[in-house]
């Protein structure tokens, strides 16, 4: 059975916060729990599935259905692979639907680090003991970010990929972000203003990085009876593939992220190939995931991931593959440290014609999203999705 | 150079006492699956490649070469992490200490050494050999 075809993305909303001084989390899912609701024009107890990661307080799914007052659930999913949790529910709500078990599911993202004064991306965070990786690894001092620069590293290593082409990745995601009234860096920014900007943990420097901020969004998957019922314009999904990575009892390769399995069985069940692809966003943590990525989902191929980018390739209007036009987690951002769901908005915005008319890729009819969680540098989930314009 | 990291003591599991007894007498013990005779890491006293208990310590040479790294410069000290390709075939998370920060390298050669955590336990680190 393929999910192709079985389900559709009804409602999305993005919560315009980045900075959620007053507002809880609780509240923050509520509220983009609200705005996909009214995006969609259903109601709360429409709701019958209800999909949410470890982002959600308290006992996570049991804690938020009980605030929001989601009384009519016959579906309860919570997944958590970190960052691609959400790019996972797509894939799990379609076949939740396709099965029967559910026909309006709510996914929903939100948090506020930023208020929290959490050191994101330079502190090692301690899981315990329990965590069996922890013991081997915390104590060395692991971060976000010296991950993710280790990756780099050996990526630069094998293939010769340098700083200037990272940058590229930051410098077109800032081209798109001047258009996102929303967006936390909306400079224009070129790749000297990247090199430039200080070195964080080798060699990824500061505007390599994501930005920290709240906030949230949430999207609704229906069945097709009920997006045909919608006066809304609906988004087909086409196909999924999920997968996790990790370093394999001792034998690691940093050079690749999971995208290079879930993107084949994605596409596999679309029908479609990467040359078919009119936009994609993609998981923007960092410079070097966008730059793997790109080559395990094979927009071209591995190794060459850092001149594909260069030159404005990524930038809407003037490259081959238009990427994270609403500026993604590089520049607009990155709630609660996880950019999956965010990357479905924006997918879903370009396939109905409502990005910003300054990045919206004229005619677009087939969009990619993809997800990473937990870090390329040690253990990844990794979720590809496909969608479509709902005649595709 | 600017004074060390303190390395922060292991949480301790039940799992992983005989690894960090090994290490207090200095030594490096990776664990190797008998079903197979692979080495793997990190430490687990079930077989990731057989899923059977039937695993045992081997200590390591202490050689081994950089398979890439950082150098955390927000942090004060700032502190090189990498991972470490062992003689015995794993790669494993570590520090290099003892080094000139911008004279690391992929593939240069280093060795086993030993710091005290803050609460003293015995930690494996590196540092360039030679």
């Amino acid at each position: 059975m393929s999910i192709k075809g079985k389900a559709y993305i009804a409602g999305i909303f993005e919560h315009p916060t980045r900075k959620a001084v007053d507002l809880s989390v609780a509240q923050l899912h509520a509220e983009v729990a609200a705005g996909a609701l009214a995006d969609a024009g259903l109601t709360k107890d429409q709701v019958d599935g209800y999909f949410c990661a470890g982002d959600a307080p308290g006992l996570g799914p049991l804690s938020m259905i009980e605030y929001m007052g989601l009384n009519k659930l016959r579906h309860i999913d919570s997944t958590e692979t970190g960052g691609s949790s959400y790019l996972m529910h797509i894939g799990h709500a379609a076949e939740a639907i396709a099965a029967g078990k559910c026909s309006v599911a709510l996914i929903t993202l939100a948090g506020r680090p930023r208020a929290d004064g959490m050191a994101t991306g330079t502190k090692p965070r301690n899981y315990g003991a329990d965590a069996p990786d922890v013991p081997f690894e915390y104590i060395y001092g692991p971060t976000v970010v010296n991950m993710y620069g280790m990756a780099a590293r050996r990526h630069m290593h094998e293939y010769g990929t340098t700083s200037e082409q990272l940058a590229w990745v930051k410098v077109a995601a800032s081209h798109h972000a001047q258009h996102n009234p929303h967006a936390m860096l909306r400079d224009v920014v070129t790749v000297e203003d990247v090199l430039n900007s200080p070195m964080i943990s080798d060699p990824l420097h500061r505007m390599d990085c994501c930005v920290i901020s709240d906030g949230g969004g949430a999207f609704i998957v229906v069945s097709k009876e009920i997006a045909d019922s919608l006066d809304r314009d609906c988004v087909k999904v086409l196909g999924q593939g999920e997968t996790s990575k990790n370093l394999n009892a001792g034998q690691v390769d940093l050079t690749f992220t999971g995208a290079r399995w879930s993107g084949p069985r994605a596409f596999e069940e679309a029908g479609v190939t990467p040359a078919d692809i009119d936009y994609a966003s993609i998981y923007d943590s960092f410079t070097i995931t966008v730059i793997e990525t790109i080559e395990d989902l094979g927009f071209c191929p591995v190794g060459e991931g850092g001149k594909f980018v260069m030159d404005g390739n990524l930038i809407s209007g003037v490259g081959k593959l238009p990427f994270n036009t609403d500026g993604g987690g590089l520049c607009n951002n990155h709630p609660i440290n996880r950019g999956g769901l965010t990357k479905v908005l924006e997918a879903v915005r370009q396939l109905r014609g409502e990005a910003h008319p300054k990045v919206q890729v004229p005619d677009c009819r087939l969009a990619l999203a993809h997800g990473t969680g937990g870090s390329i540098g040690s253990r990844m989930g990794s979720s590809t999705v496909i969608l479509g314009r709902a005649d595709a | 150079m600017s004074q060390e990291r303190v390395i922060p003591s292991p949480p301790m599991s039940v799992e992983h006492k005989e690894f960090w007894e090994a290490a207090s007498e200095g030594k490096l013990m990776v664990p190797r699956c008998k079903d197979t005779g692979q080495f793997f890491w990190y430490p687990r006293k079930v077989s990731p490649f057989t899923l059977s208990n039937n695993v045992e310590w081997v200590e390591a040479s202490g050689k081994g070469t950089i398979y890439t790294y950082s150098i955390m410069r927000r942090t004060d000290p700032p502190y090189a992490i990498a991972y470490v390709t062992l003689e015995e075939g794993v790669t494993v998370m570590t520090n290099i200490v003892e080094c000139d920060f911008e004279s690391l390298a992929i593939g240069q050669a280093v060795e086993l050494i030993f710091r005290e955590s803050e609460e003293g336990q015995q930690v494996p680190v590196f540092k360039p050999a030679g």
